[in-house]
């Protein structure tokens, strides 16, 4: 069986953990996922054990928070990238993390396909912008999201095109607010 | 809700990280809760932790991990935190225990009440009551102060501040909030370093009142 690499198609499979609790796709995500968590919770300071035990966690949150998740609003790999660096909080720091409220969309809001695409690919763009970006202002970016730098420290200008993902969840949220009232 | 003072970029940015005292945490949900813009621009930061974690180093997973994993399925799911009818939004109602009538004030002198509530050490997170018309004492900070309006408004030197406005102040501010008058001023804050007052009587008082 091969990996899938297109966003698209994480999209699809955590959607169909979430349909019809699909563990042949879930063990697809978790495959793709809990290395990568892992290591991103040994890069801000975890223990391998510790590590392997959060990723395990946040995994199993995937399974759980699988209905929230909206791909209107975030890849993924965002999505998943905000449960683990919650986990990591609970986990190195032993503090809460408030959170804004839930916004979860209804039977009458589901996201449309075509939103999920642009949003998968305006975050694989931002990707590529990342990539590009010159060594030592990828670096500063990533000690912000790794931990050991204050936000204080964090350039007013990153360099990074947020506006258009910005506008494009502006407008989705509006749309939810729409639906909700 | 019209707001004209946002979280500043690098501020969401480190929330999006996950850095900031939970304090701070504290205040930007609130008004995360209150404000799509911000929301949105949130979104757009934790997309960046979400290229990040798709390019990260992976580490290979212990051998029957994805069984152990599936073992932690059977726990209860979190039901969804949604929008709460009253003054407090979701994530300060979790921290108060419940709406403004739950809120057990103390008292600070000329009318002027204060809650602290319950966080990590990197940061204080108070309530403030602030009578129509009172000022809270000139004071001054080393850190920074984060202060979100709830109800009423207030004004100091730099600007007004209406319902859902955040002002960010650093240790560079010597401020007087003045709450409007008409109505009751009710804010929540947050400061990483504990604030120091002009006056000799409210210095004193400082480790009374944990101000
Ligand atoms: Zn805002």
């Amino acid at each position: 069986m091969s990996e899938p690499q297109a966003e698209t198609d994480w999209t699809a499979l955590l959607g169909q953990v979430r349909d019809t609790q699909d563990r042949a796709a879930f063990a697809l995500l978790f495959r793709h996922f809990a290395p990568r968590i892992k290591g991103f919770l040994m890069k801000s300071g975890a223990s391998a054990a510790l590590a392997e035990e959060c990723a395990q966690d946040v995994m199993a949150t995937v399974w759980q928070k699988a209905h929230l998740f909206d791909p209107a609003r975030a890849s993924v790999a965002t999505w998943v990238f905000t449960i683990a660096r919650n986990r990591r909080i609970d986990a190195l720091r032993k503090s809460r993390r408030p959170e804004p409220e839930d916004l979860p969309w209804g039977p009458e809001a589901e996201p449309d396909q075509q939103d999920a695409l642009e949003m998968a690919q305006e975050t694989a763009r931002l990707g590529a912008a990342l990539a590009q970006l010159p060594e030592k202002q990828r670096a500063l970016i990533e000690r912000a999201y790794f931990g050991d730098l204050s936000h204080s420290e964090i350039a007013q200008e990153t360099g990074l095109p947020l506006g258009t993902i910005k506008s494009r969840i502006r407008l989705a949220l509006d749309r939810l607010r729409h639906h909700m009232s | 809700m019209t707001m004209n003072h946002h979280i500043s970029e690098p501020m969401l940015m480190a929330y999006a990280a996950g850095t900031l005292p939970e304090a701070f945490n504290l205040v930007l949900a609130t008004h995360l809760s209150l404000c799509d813009d911000c929301r949105a621009q949130l979104a757009a930061c934790e997309a960046v932790g979400g290229a990040l974690l798709q390019d990260a180093g992976s580490v290979a997973m212990d051998a029957g991990s994805f069984e152990a994993c599936l073992a932690r399925l059977a726990r209860p799911t979190p039901a969804p935190r949604l929008a709460a009818k009253g003054l407090f939004p979701a994530p300060l109602r979790d921290y108060v225990g419940g709406d403004l009538s739950a809120v057990q004030w103390k008292p600070l002198g000329m009318g002027v009440r204060q809650a602290i509530l319950t966080t990590d050490k990197l940061a204080t997170a108070r309530l403030l009551y602030i009578p129509a018309g009172h000022g809270v004492p000139d004071h001054g900070h080393r850190g920074i102060e984060l202060t979100l309006v709830l109800q009423g408004a207030f004004s100091d030197s730099t600007s007004r501040f209406g319902p859902g406005d955040l002002e960010i102040a650093n240790e560079d501010l010597d401020h007087t909030p003045v709450a409007e008058a008409g109505m009751d001023c009710i804010c929540l804050a947050a400061t990483d370093a504990p604030l120091r007052f002009s006056g000799l009587i409210p210095r004193l008082a400082q480790p009374f009142l944990r101000i």
